[in-house]
């Protein structure tokens, strides 16, 4: 995984609230069994609509989505979170994530920003007035700035760390590998397995 | 200080714990399903690491699969490729899978629990959003994305954070009529679908304890709705009585070392936990969804709302869309709304309790005109179950189509779709846009509700319906 420490790009303005994991990719891409690719899935519902903001061209090339309070409702779909990479997004901006697309994002190596909804509507009022404006997100600082508007955003000590290192989970996690062992010995007896 | 139920099953997992970091938890059962499992063994065969413990994981073919002519290859080619892989996957990695045409297959969250392998106090995950199903069983059970499918296949723990806890207390006695999905319905529309973000969920409370292991399941799979990931409920005889004999139930004298510990699994008298929610039960009446998340829901008796009845401006607007999507007007009472199609099944209500219910309002009566409706068993038991009991045919001789197992039209990534514009009531657990197919409209209901619908066309209870002659 690529490393994260400060990011720069265009962004666009989602204002809608809910947006579930069934909006982000509907469940007909799930059938894919690759890792990549799913950038034709992203929001197509939506952007089946002429007016839908991910088509005006004003809005091509931005890698920042700000959007609306409970983005990545729903579903459990890490499709959502690829699909948004594979668009070209690095860093989602909201007021409130879902929990399981909050992890997600931090495995796959998108960021999830979290700030007050009153900061989402100076960001959106900024991207509108010009969406050539540039926002950075410096996730050393835990500040998302754009134009005027200079804020904090809230992310997880951990995953903060990890996006920052780069670091593969697993990888971790076999470090303590003689833990899992020592765990699984004291395990009592009549739980069950799966063996018939 | 004492601590919650959900607490207590998380200290008897912790691996590892360490300042600053998450806690490694062990996890006891891992249930796998096609659609979010092919990239995390990809994951394992790119990196050369087995499945650390294929004993304690299970596959199920269920969210692709076709309800009627099951003896045949999956017609379609990307359904099929799916499946394949989930076949192919399972056996180069030793994982026992219980597939299409065999007896044990079935929605991964209707297998775990009636086979027995979901018990008190276990840690259960599965890459599906409404794995918080098994916490009926006072299991912490929760849904996870395909890295973490990855991590869980290759080392059996999760590093994760601690959640906070929320007690939903449901006291009184639910009138004739309510049922537990009603119950889940008005908890979601009472807290939002982000209110248990953060949480897990104890359902409490005299009305939770005098429900069957059924119920309980209806309402823990709904957690994730009201942005938990998980919700459970203390495990007590009901759950004892449930588990006993099953196939993976603990048998002899660890019957009794199990039911021991189990019997310790409840909240301490002084624990505190981070929320609580009072619900009276005894004011619940069946309960229906007029939008498009799963929180914008109200009782049968009430009318579509007006965007000038919400709170601010963001819910105004998510008023506004849901209405326009739904295609209703504000004020339209909601037993007016006329359904296309009514769906009985799902990981939500697709268990023999629920069948049963469903039947028992068709028994006798018929489907309306311009109405289809289809009758999808969580599992092949429990469809066999049901075909024992007479169920197929109180279904097949009121008008409805009685099919094989599988998610079917609760997310319809097979056959099972709703056509764009059409309306259905559904005993599932989303009504979200395209959820039901492109364009499709979905009502939440409970069984009881699905089938008084299906016989009138329009959002009914049975309370509506004139006694069969
Ligand atoms: S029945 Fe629906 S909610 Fe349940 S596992 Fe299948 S698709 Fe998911």
């Amino acid at each position: 995984m690529d490393s994260f420490i400060v990011h720069t790009g265009t962004a666009v303005p989602l204002r809608r609230s809910n947006v579930d994991t069934d909006q982000i990719i509907p469940a007909e891409y799930l059938k894919r069994i690759t890792r990549h690719g799913f950038e034709d899935g992203l929001f197509s519902a939506w952007r089946r609509d002429p007016a839908f903001v991910l088509n005006d061209p004003a809005y091509a090339g931005a890698s920042v989505l700000v959007a609306g309070p409970d983005f990545g409702t729903g579903s459990s779909r890490e499709h959502a979170v690829w699909a948004l990479q594979d668009y070209g997004f690095r860093v989602v901006i909201s007021s409130r994530f879902a929990d399981i697309f909050r992890g997600n994002s931090g495995k796959g190596g998108l960021l999830t920003a979290q700030v007050p909804q009153d900061v989402i509507e100076r960001l959106w009022a900024v991207i509108e007035a010009d969406p050539a404006a540039e926002v950075t997100v410096d996730l050393e600082k835990r500040q998302v700035s754009a134009g005027e508007v200079v804020a904090a955003f809230d992310v997880d000590d951990y995953v903060r760390w990890r996006l920052m290192e780069g670091l593969d989970d697993i990888g971790i996690t076999l470090q303590y590998v003689d833990a899992i062992a020592d765990f699984e010995e004291n395990r009592p007896s009549w739980k069950p397995t799966t063996a018939s | 200080m004492g601590r919650t139920l959900a607490q207590k099953v998380w200290d008897d997992h912790v691996v590892r714990r360490a300042e600053g970091e998450p806690d490694l938890l062990y996890i006891d059962l891992h249930l796998v399903h096609e659609v979010t499992s092919p990239q995390a063994f990809d994951g394992l065969r790119a990196t050369g690491r087995p499945v650390r413990r294929p004993d304690l994981t299970l596959a199920t073919e269920d969210h692709n699969v076709p309800t009627t002519d099951i003896d045949k290859p999956i017609a379609d080619p990307v359904s099929k490729a799916q499946v394949d892989a989930l076949r192919r996957n399972c056996e180069e990695f030793g994982v026992p899978v219980f597939s299409l045409g065999s007896r044990e297959q079935g929605i991964v969250h209707v297998v775990g629990p009636q086979l027995g392998l979901t018990q008190p106090g276990m840690t259960v995950v599965c890459g599906d959003s409404h794995t918080s199903t098994h916490g009926a069983f006072g299991a912490l059970a929760f849904g996870i994305g395909t890295s973490e499918v990855e991590h869980v296949l290759a080392t059996q723990t999760l590093p994760l954070k601690p959640f906070k806890t929320m007690a939903i207390t449901v006291d009184g006695d639910l009138p004739a009529g309510v049922t537990a999905k009603d119950v889940i319905l008005a908890v979601i529309a009472e807290i939002g679908t982000g209110g248990g973000q953060g949480y897990v969920l104890e359902y409490r409370g005299s009305a939770i304890r005098g429900l069957s292991m059924e119920g309980r399941m209806t309402i823990c799979n709904m957690s994730i709705e009201a942005g938990a990931r998980a919700g459970l409920v203390a495990p007590d005889e009901t759950t004892f009585a449930y588990l006993k004999g099953r196939d993976h139930a603990p048998a002899g004298t660890e019957w009794e070392a199990a039911v021991e510990y189990w019997s310790s699994l409840r909240t301490d008298e002084d624990a505190e936990f981070d929320a609580e929610v009072v619900i009276d039960a005894s004011a619940l009446s069946p309960f229906v969804t007029w939008g498009t998340n799963p929180g914008q829901g109200l009782p049968l008796s009430a009318s579509v709302p007006s965007p000038d009845d919400a709170a601010d401006e963001v819910d105004r607007i998510a008023i506004e869309r849901a209405l326009e999507y739904m295609d209703l007007a504000p004020g339209t009472p909601l037993r007016e709304i006329a359904v296309d199609t009514v769906f009985v099944g799902s990981c939500t209500n697709g268990r023999i309790e629920d069948l049963r219910a469903a039947a028992e309002v068709m028994r006798g009566r018929r489907v309306a005109d311009g109405v289809r409706m289809l009758v999808v068993p969580g599992s092949v038991r429990v469809r066999l179950q049901a075909m024992d009991e007479g169920l197929d045919t109180v279904f097949t001789e009121a008008g409805a189509e009685w099919r094989e197992a599988g998610c079917s039209m609760c997310l319809a990534m097979n056959p099972d779709k709703l056509a764009p514009g059409e309306r259905s009531a559904s005993t599932s657990n989303r009504n979200f846009e395209g959820r039901q197919g492109p364009g499709g409209r979905t009502h939440l209901v409970s069984p009881q509700v699905a089938a008084a619908t299906a016989v009138t066309g329009r959002l009914s209870a049975p309370a509506d319906l004139a006694p069969v002659a």
